[in-house]
């Protein structure tokens, strides 16, 4: 909408063998499909591209790559520079199930020489996918096995590369990429400090930033008695079901799912309070609170507060547009400051 | 993409339930659990039912449940205590080897499952004699007939194969005389919520305080200008009573699928946590006794959703109208509490039983 916005774009490589799952997996995060809505998919054709906005100022170049043997060939000659060159960050999918791994992995390593040619900076991010197929006390074991082997084939990447045991059938799916993200974001450090500060003044017990439309965590800071928690696994546990209530309102009101945001979710027990409300134009924030009602109030209104210093990381390097200041002071009534300043008191 | 095709269109019943009965469920001391029998054809998908609906089984793993060679009988522990009966397909019931009595005494209500996908003409004529050996005894026993796996039937076949069912099963009973059966038919599947939804039809007829819950829900919707309120029953997802403006599956989906998110995330982040609090000690907690919840939508101005935890058991789940906005929440809160209140002196089983066992 504005051109003098400085956007950044990463180009993400989306390569693996032809039915190993990347189409299915990239309709999830990014098109709200649910997971059994994934068998109507067909054949990806040659690349299929795709701009996803994530975070304002990050615009992800998503090439889908369709697998069959001819196509593979055809990005490792004619068109090796196009495809190659500038390229951020490749994911590779194996699956899990495939008969032919060792071909597999052939396949892999001449697609990692032709990155090591053209972006030698490139990260490499390997996801071994439908280990919901294997049986699950083997799971580990077999998928620390084929690291080993694909980690051996990777060249010049062997050290950086990263393996993740994927499904799109749990939340494994949100964790890979959840890390994918944290390291696409340009300015992930920044925002991470400003949300500890942030929380330290809400006394969150613990806050999560997350993408609005894809549900990914962006980052998230923990503190005190939270860190014991005994569910390692919560972000993408709670990116999962968020994803789901999402499709279960689309489906209720009628309106599309990339649509369906909620603007504010609460949730009070005795043990824990937590909300959810938006940060910014692309991100929600999901705070965990000691149970008390001040700090529940204090904190929601603190939040509303620092949306614009947020919004400022947001979009990098642009001057902070008349909206959002008009925003910044709507949320300034005499009626809330007060009750923030009671919230502190408190 | 996101559409069930069957998932919009509101549950139309040709015969639709009859209405609470208002008279207690057979039963000798009047306060024994009511009991659910599971009957029908074998492989017609009664253990799947029971097991999605009582354990939380994934739809897709009932492909692996084993045949049930003998009565499984299971408690239900919740607002209300009942049994559950599964019944082994191939049993003949009325043998004279068999305790006729013991099992049909304290009967709540009998469920018969047919296969919609199967030949149910045999299937129809055991119901009918099951129907016609009871009335004699047990006049009273409700008859709910489930059609089940209409998943995986078209729109058009679904409808005719439920229409038909009604009628032979109808036909057959006015030829042996008996007219107006106490018989209700509802169309199944595990693989949506309708399954959930015939299941909260069948228990709301055993609860004698129904029309009571539904007076109170109905003033409270008229007071706080809500839409649809549920009052469910949070461990099976069964909704124990409704306030009396039509229902359609859409809202009742919606509301359950909320309750999932609030335990989710209420498992997520409500471990305990001991008493070291770190510096908040200052503080004074002052967390509530019931959990709340409450989820505002961007698009659709104020409507929201609003779920209150009433008891162990219970929530309140209330899809609130355009015209109360969240401003009111506070009035609304009080309403509830009032609602809370009320609802205390209709089950004070519930209460008692807080007590009793602290929650763990």
């Amino acid at each position: 909408m504005n051109t003098t916005k400085r956007q950044k774009q990463r180009k993400v490589l989306l390569m693996g063998k032809s039915g190993a799952g990347k189409s299915s997996m990239r309709s999830i995060v990014f098109s709200n499909y649910v997971a059994k809505d994934v068998r109507r998919l067909g054949a990806t054709i040659d690349v299929e591209h795709s701009n996803i906005k994530f975070m304002g100022n990050l615009m992800l170049n998503l090439w889908d790559c369709g697998g069959q043997d001819g196509f593979v060939e055809n990005y490792l000659t004619h068109q090796r520079a196009h495809v190659f060159s500038s390229v951020a960050v490749l994911i590779f999918v194996f699956d899990i199930e495939s008969r032919e791994f060792a071909a597999d992995v052939i396949s892999y390593s001449s697609i990692i020489r032709a990155l090591a040619e053209h972006s030698p900076s490139a990260a490499v991010f390997v996801l071994i996918h439908k280990m919901d197929l294997v049986q699950s006390r083997l799971r580990q074991q077999l998928f620390e096995e084929r690291a080993e082997y694909i980690r051996a084939a990777s060249e010049s990447f062997a050290p950086t590369v990263e393996f993740f045991a994927t499904s799109i059938w749990d939340q494994s799916l949100y964790k890979a990429w959840t890390q994918i993200i944290y390291f696409l974001i340009p300015n992930a450090r920044s925002i991470e400090g400003l949300l500890r500060e942030l929380a330290e003044v809400v006394e969150a017990r613990e806050l999560i930033l997350y993408e609005r439309t894809t549900c990914l965590m962006v980052t998230h800071v923990t503190r005190d008695v939270e860190a014991d928690n005994p569910f390692s696994d919560r972000f993408e546990r709670i990116s999962s079901i968020l994803k789901t209530h999402k499709q279960s309102m689309a489906k209720h009101t009628g309106i599309p799912a990339g649509s369906a945001n909620f603007a504010e979710m609460q949730i009070k027990t005795g043990r824990f309070m937590f909300f959810i409300t938006r940060l910014t134009e692309n991100t929600n924030l999901a705070a965990s609170i000691p149970p008390s009602e001040q700090v529940f109030n204090a904190a929601r209104i603190n939040i509303t507060l620092a949306r614009p210093r947020f919004a400022e990381l947001d979009v990098a390097s642009k001057p902070r547009p008349a909206v959002q200041q008009a925003f910044a002071h709507s949320a300034e009534t005499p009626a809330e400051r007060e009750a923030a300043v009671a919230g502190f008191e408190g | 993409m996101e559409d069930l095709p069957d998932a919009e269109v509101p549950h139309t019943d040709p015969v639709p339930p009859r209405f609470h009965t208002g008279r207690l469920p057979n039963s000798k001391a009047g306060d024994g659990k009511p009991r659910l029998l599971l009957m029908g054809q074998r492989r017609s998908g009664k253990s799947s039912i029971s097991s999605v609906v009582f354990h939380k089984l994934p739809p897709s793993e009932t492909l692996y449940l084993e045949t049930t060679t003998r009565i499984k009988k299971e408690s239900m522990h919740s607002f209300m205590d009942f049994q559950v009966w599964d019944f082994p397909g191939h049993l003949d019931y009325f043998d004279p080897a068999f305790d006729v009595d013991n099992i049909f005494e304290e009967i709540g209500a009998l469920i018969w499952v047919i296969d919609a996908q199967d030949e149910y003409l045999e299937a129809i004529m055991r119901l009918n004699t099951t129907i016609l050996n009871l009335q004699h005894s047990y006049p009273n026993i409700n008859v709910e007939v489930f059609v089940h796996k209409v998943d995986g039937l078209s729109e058009d076949y679904k409808g005719d194969t439920f229409r038909d069912i009604i009628q032979r099963v109808q036909d057959e009973l006015s030829d042996h005389g008996y007219e107006n059966a106490p018989v209700s038919f509802y169309q199944t599947s595990i693989y949506d919520h309708s399954i959930f939804e015939a299941f909260s039809k069948v228990i709301q007829k055993l609860i004698p305080q129904l029309p009571t819950l539904e007076a109170l829900l109905n003033s409270l919707c008229s007071t706080c200008h809500i839409e649809k309120a549920y009052l469910f029953d949070i461990m099976s997802k069964i909704y124990i009573a409704t306030d009396t403006s039509p229902t359609d599956i859409g809202s009742y989906e919606i509301c359950s699928d909320y309750i999932d998110v609030v335990i989710d995330v209420s498992e997520i982040y409500g471990w305990p946590r001991g008493e070291q609090n770190g510096e908040d000690e200052s503080l004074t907690e002052t967390g509530n006794n019931d959990a709340e919840s409450l989820i505002t939508m961007e698009r659709k101005g104020n409507n929201y959703l609003y779920l209150r935890e009433i008891n162990k058991y219970l929530a309140l789940i209330c899809l609130m109208g355009d015209d109360s906005p969240a401003e009111k929440k506070a009035v609304i809160d009080y309403n509830v509490g009032v609602f809370q209140a009320a609802l205390k002196q209709v089950f004070p089983r519930a209460e008692r039983d807080a007590v009793d066992a602290p929650a763990a």
